[in-house]
C-alpha cells in the first residue's frame, strides 16, 4: 500500500486510523460509541470542573444552610438554579459530582498507571529472568491474589493513618489511597505480562538481541516490551473501572478520601444518611454517576478487548 | 456410645436454650458511639454513666420523676453543717458475692476524689468520708452542702477488695489512654452484670439474680452495640435487629413515626450544645495567625456568635428537633432565667466589622475540633458552622473524629475551637457553672473549661454559689454568673437537645430528660 511509507504525515496517519480495522468495529457498535462519548464528557468535564460546574461546592462562601435539602428542580419544591438539588449543606449535587467525578478519576487512573509501572516491570523481570527470581515474584503475587483487593487496601491506609504524624494524614490521604490501590492491582499486569514474556524470550529477535551484546535490561524494556503491551493497555483500561470503584468502596466505608475534598464514594456515603427520610437525591445521583462512569469504562475496556483479539475478529 | 452421649447433651441443650428462649427478655439497645471505658470514675460521660448506672450503684439515685430516692443508702441526716451520714442498706452484694459495707463506701468516695477521677464536679464541697461503723458513712463537706444529695447521684460504689486485687485503686487515667483491669471489667451491686465487652463492637449485660432490688421491668439481657452510620443504625432498628435506639437521626423521625412496627418518645433534653474557644494561650496552636490569639478579644468572639445562625441549624440540621438558646444549662435546671434566654440574631456586617476592629480584616484560618460520635447531628453541626463562618470570612478547618479520640483531646485542653454538649445531672445551676465557666483550679472547677475561659466576678459568684443555701440567693448568683459570661461572650451556646428515643414497638420505657435508658424500668412483650 502506499500510504505505509508516509508514516510521518500527520494526515496520512489520521487518514490511516481512520480506515483501521479498530476504528470500523468501534464505528459499527453504537453501544461503544456511547460510552466512548461519556467517557470523554465525564473526563471533560472533570478536567474543566471550575468552569461547567454550575455552582463550586467548595467554596464555603457561596454556601446558604438554608438551602440545604432543596430537591431536583423538576419537583415540586424544585429551584432552577439546582438541577440535581443541594445536599444537607446546600451544596448544589450536581456540582458535588462534577467535583467528585474529579477526584475519583484522578485516584483511579493514577492508581492504574502506578499499578502498571511495577507490575509491568515485574512481570518483565520475572519473565525474563526466570528461575528464583521467577519463583519469588509469583508467589508474592500468589499471596497477595488471595486477598481482595480492598482488604489490602484498607490495611495500607490503615498503616499509613497509624504511622503517619497526627494532622498530616488529611495532606497525603489521597496518595495513600492512589498507593493503597495501585498496591492491591499489580498482580493483574505482572501475570499477563511474565506470560507473554516467556513466550516472546526464546524468539529469534530476543536472541538476536541477545547475541549481538545486548545489555539484559534494554532486551526487556526495547524488545520485549512493546510486543507485550497490547493485553497491558487492554488490562489496563478494565482496571481503572475496578480503582474508581475501590476508591469509591474506602470513601463509603470512611476511609478514603476526606469530606473536604469529597470523590463520589464520599458523596454516596453522605447522602446514605438522608435515605430514608426521602432526601433521595442526595446518595442516587452521585451513585448513579459513579455507574455511569465505571460502566462505560468497563465497556470501551471489553471492546478493546476483543478489537484486539486477532482469534475474536 | 459416645455418639448417644454427645447426641443427648445436644438434645439436652438445645431444651435449655428454647426453655430459656421462651421467657428470655433481651434489650438490643444501639447509639452511635461506644461506651468509653468501664471504670466508674472514668469518665464523666452521659451513655457511658447510663450505662455504668445499671451495673454499679450510687448511695442516692433519681427515680421515674427525676426525683432523688436511697439506693445504696436508706437514710441520711445531717449531723453538722459540715456532715452528713448515711445508713448503707443492709444485706447487698457486690457481683462477685463480697459484702457492700461502709469501707466500700468510703473507698468509692475517696477514689472519686482521686486526681485521676473524671467525677470532681459530683465531689464539689465534699472533702472526704469516715466509718461510723459497719452499716454507717460519714461524708465530710466544706460547709453545707445544700446540693450534695444531687451530687451524690452520680458518684458509684466499688469494691473496695477487687479494686486492691486487681489493682485498680485510682481511676484510670482517660485522657492519657491508660488501660487497667477496671476499665474492661466490672463488679458493682446493680441489676445487671458485665458479661462480656468488645470496645467498639459489642457490651452484653445480664441480669443479676441476687440484686436487692425489685425489677419492674423484664429484661434479663442488655446487649449494647454501637452503629455509627445513621442509615445502618435506622435500618437496623426497623429490621428489629435491635430494639431500642437512643439516637434516632432527627431527619428519619418522621417517617419513624409513621412506621408502625416502631414508636417514637420524645422529650427535651437537659444537654445544652456550645462551642468554646482557647482563651489563655498567647498564640492560637490551630490557627493561621501566629504570636497572638484573636479569640483571647471579646469582639472576635462576638463576631463568631454573630455570624453562627443557630434557628437556621434548628431548621436545616436538627429539623425542628432543638431549642435554640443563649445560656449554658437548660430550662429543667433550677437556676435558669428566661430572661437571660434571648438567643442573639445574626448579623453578618456587625461580626465582619468586629472581626476588623479586632484587627483581622482578612479574617482567619482556625481548626474547629468536633466529634462525630456524641451529640446529635455533631459532624453537621459542625460542617454547618463552618459555612457560616466563612461567610464572615473566618476558614474553619474541620477536624471530626470519634468520642473516645475526641475527649482524650480535648481534655488535654490540646484544642482551639471545639463542640462540647453539657448535661447537668444534678439539676442544679452549679453543676454547669463550676465545671464550664470556673477559672481552672482545683477539684471540679473548670474541670470542662476546655478553653479556660476567666473571669473573677464569675469565680466570685459560682464561689458563693458553692454554700449558698437560700434558693432566692442561689439564684441571684446564677443570674449574674451567667449574665457576665454572656457579655464576654465566654461560649456561643447553640441549643438544647430535643431526645427522640425510637424502639420496637413492644418496648416500652421511660423516657427521661437526662438521656438515660434504664432496663430495670424496660418491658419488651
Amino acid at each position: 500500500m502506499a500510504g505505509e511509507q508516509a508514516g510521518g504525515n500527520a494526515g496520512g496517519a489520521l487518514h490511516r486510523f481512520f480506515d483501521s480495522d479498530i476504528f470500523h468495529s468501534f464505528k459499527g457498535s453504537p453501544v461503544v460509541v456511547i460510552a466512548a462519548v461519556l467517557t470523554v464528557a465525564c473526563i471533560l468535564a472533570a478536567t474543566f470542573a471550575p468552569w461547567v460546574a454550575p455552582h463550586n461546592p467548595f467554596d464555603l462562601r457561596t454556601l446558604n444552610l438554608l438551602d440545604a435539602f432543596t430537591p431536583p428542580s423538576w419537583t415540586e419544591r424544585g429551584n432552577p438554579a439546582y438541577l440535581l438539588g443541594t445536599d444537607d449543606q446546600g451544596r448544589d449535587v450536581l456540582s458535588t459530582i462534577i467535583y467528585g467525578s474529579r477526584m475519583s478519576l484522578v485516584v483511579g487512573l493514577l492508581a492504574t498507571i502506578l499499578a502498571m509501572i511495577v507490575g509491568v516491570t515485574l512481570g518483565l523481570v520475572s519473565g525474563y529472568a526466570g528461575g528464583r527470581i521467577d519463583a519469588f515474584i509469583m508467589r508474592v503475587a500468589d499471596i497477595q491474589l488471595s486477598f481482595p483487593a480492598i482488604l489490602i487496601a484498607l490495611l495500607i491506609d490503615g498503616v499509613a493513618r497509624a504511622v503517619l504524624p497526627k494532622g498530616s494524614h488529611d495532606e497525603v490521604v489521597v496518595y495513600v489511597l492512589i498507593l493503597a490501590i495501585a498496591a492491591s492491582g499489580w498482580v493483574g499486569y505482572a501475570r499477563t505480562v511474565r506470560g507473554s514474556t516467556l513466550v516472546e524470550r526464546n524468539k529469534e529477535y530476543v536472541q538476536a538481541a541477545r547475541v549481538i551484546g545486548r545489555h539484559p535490561v534494554a532486551i526487556m524494556f526495547s524488545h520485549v516490551l512493546p510486543n507485550v503491551l497490547g493485553p497491558v493497555l487492554v488490562l489496563a483500561t478494565l482496571q481503572v473501572g475496578a480503582a474508581i470503584i475501590t476508591e469509591s468502596s474506602l470513601s463509603f466505608l470512611g476511609v478514603g478520601v476526606p469530606p473536604t475534598q469529597p470523590s463520589l464514594g464520599t458523596l454516596i456515603r453522605v447522602g446514605n444518611d438522608f435515605l430514608f427520610s426521602g432526601e433521595w437525591w442526595i446518595t442516587v445521583f452521585p451513585g448513579f454517576a459513579l455507574v455511569l462512569l465505571v460502566l462505560a469504562i468497563n465497556v470501551l475496556g471489553d471492546w478493546l478487548r476483543d478489537a484486539l483479539n486477532p482469534k475474536l475478529r | 456410645m459416645s455418639a448417644t452421649i454427645v447426641l443427648r447433651a445436644a438434645t439436652l441443650a438445645a431444651a435449655l436454650a428454647f426453655g430459656a428462649a421462651a421467657d428470655a427478655k433481651t434489650l438490643r439497645w444501639s447509639s452511635q458511639g461506644d461506651i468509653l471505658t468501664m471504670d466508674p470514675h472514668a469518665q464523666n460521660e452521659g451513655l457511658n454513666n447510663a450505662v455504668s448506672d445499671h451495673i454499679y450503684e450510687p448511695l442516692v439515685t433519681r427515680g421515674k420523676d427525676l426525683k432523688i430516692e436511697p439506693c445504696l443508702a436508706t437514710s441520711w441526716k445531717a449531723v453538722s453543717p459540715a456532715a452528713t451520714q448515711f445508713k448503707l442498706r443492709p444485706g447487698v452484694r457486690f457481683h462477685d458475692g463480697t459484702p457492700f459495707t461502709a469501707d466500700d463506701a468510703v473507698f468509692s468516695i475517696e477514689r472519686a476524689l482521686a486526681p485521676t477521677s473524671n467525677f470532681s464536679p459530683y465531689m464539689q464541697g465534699i472533702t472526704g468520708a469516715r466509718k461510723v461503723d459497719e452499716q454507717t458513712v460519714e461524708i465530710a463537706t466544706r460547709g453545707p452542702n445544700p446540693v450534695l444529695l444531687a451530687q451524690l447521684t452520680e458518684v458509684r460504689m466499688m469494691s473496695k477488695a477487687w479494686a486492691a486485687r486487681h489493682n485498680v485503686l485510682k481511676p484510670q487515667d482517660y485522657k492519657n489512654k491508660e488501660e487497667t483491669y477496671a476499665s474492661r471489667n466490672a463488679n458493682g451491686t446493680g441489676p445487671f452484670v458485665l458479661k462480656s465487652r468488645e470496645a467498639d463492637v459489642k457490651t452484653v449485660l445480664v441480669l443479676n439474680s441476687n440484686w436487692w432490688g425489685k425489677m419492674e421491668g423484664n429484661v434479663n439481657e442488655i446487649v449494647y452495640q454501637p452503629i455509627k452510620q445513621d442509615g445502618t443504625r435506622l435500618a437496623a432498628l426497623l429490621s428489629g435487629e435491635v430494639d431500642f435506639v437512643l439516637d434516632p437521626p432527627p431527619q428519619d423521625i418522621p417517617r419513624l413515626k409513621k412506621d408502625p412496627k416502631v414508636k417514637v418518645v420524645e422529650g427535651n433534653e437537659n444537654r445544652t450544645i456550645f462551642f468554646g474557644f482557647d482563651q489563655w494561650r498567647d498564640e492560637l496552636q490551630y490557627a493561621s495567625v501566629k504570636g497572638k490569639n484573636p479569640f483571647r478579644d471579646q469582639r472576635v468572639r462576638q463576631a463568631f456568635q454573630l455570624a453562627i445562625d443557630v434557628n437556621a441549624l434548628k431548621t436545616q440540621v436538627m429539623r425542628g428537633l432543638s431549642t435554640p438558646t443563649a445560656v449554658m444549662f437548660a430550662p429543667q435546671v433550677d437556676g435558669y432565667d428566661r430572661a437571660l434566654d434571648a438567643v442573639t440574631k445574626p448579623d453578618r456586617e456587625r461580626a465582619r466589622k468586629l472581626l476588623a476592629e479586632a484587627g483581622y480584616p482578612q479574617g482567619f484560618e482556625v481548626t474547629l475540633d468536633c466529634p462525630n460520635n456524641r451529640y446529635i447531628n455533631d459532624e453537621k453541626l459542625c460542617q454547618a458552622t463552618a459555612a457560616m463562618l466563612a461567610q464572615v470570612n473566618v476558614k474553619v478547618r474541620l477536624n471530626a473524629m470519634p468520642r473516645a479520640t475526641y475527649f482524650a483531646k480535648i481534655q488535654k485542653f490540646d484544642t482551639s475551637f471545639y463542640m462540647l454538649g453539657w448535661g447537668v445531672p444534678t439539676f442544679d445551676s452549679l453543676y454547669a457553672l463550676q465545671s464550664l465557666l470556673r477559672t481552672v483550679g482545683q477539684g471540679g472547677d473548670g474541670n470542662f473549661n476546655l478553653g479556660k475561659y476567666s473571669n473573677p466576678k464569675v469565680d466570685a459568684a459560682i464561689d458563693a454559689l458553692k454554700t449558698e443555701t437560700d434558693p432566692a440567693k442561689r439564684k441571684a448568683l446564677t443570674r449574674e454568673a451567667l449574665a457576665i459570661h454572656k457579655a464576654d461572650v465566654g461560649h456561643v451556646p447553640l441549643h438544647h437537645q430535643v431526645i427522640p428515643w425510637a424502639m420496637r414497638a413492644n418496648v416500652s420505657v421511660v423516657h427521661r430528660a437526662d438521656n438515660r435508658l434504664v432496663a430495670r424500668w424496660v418491658k419488651v412483650n
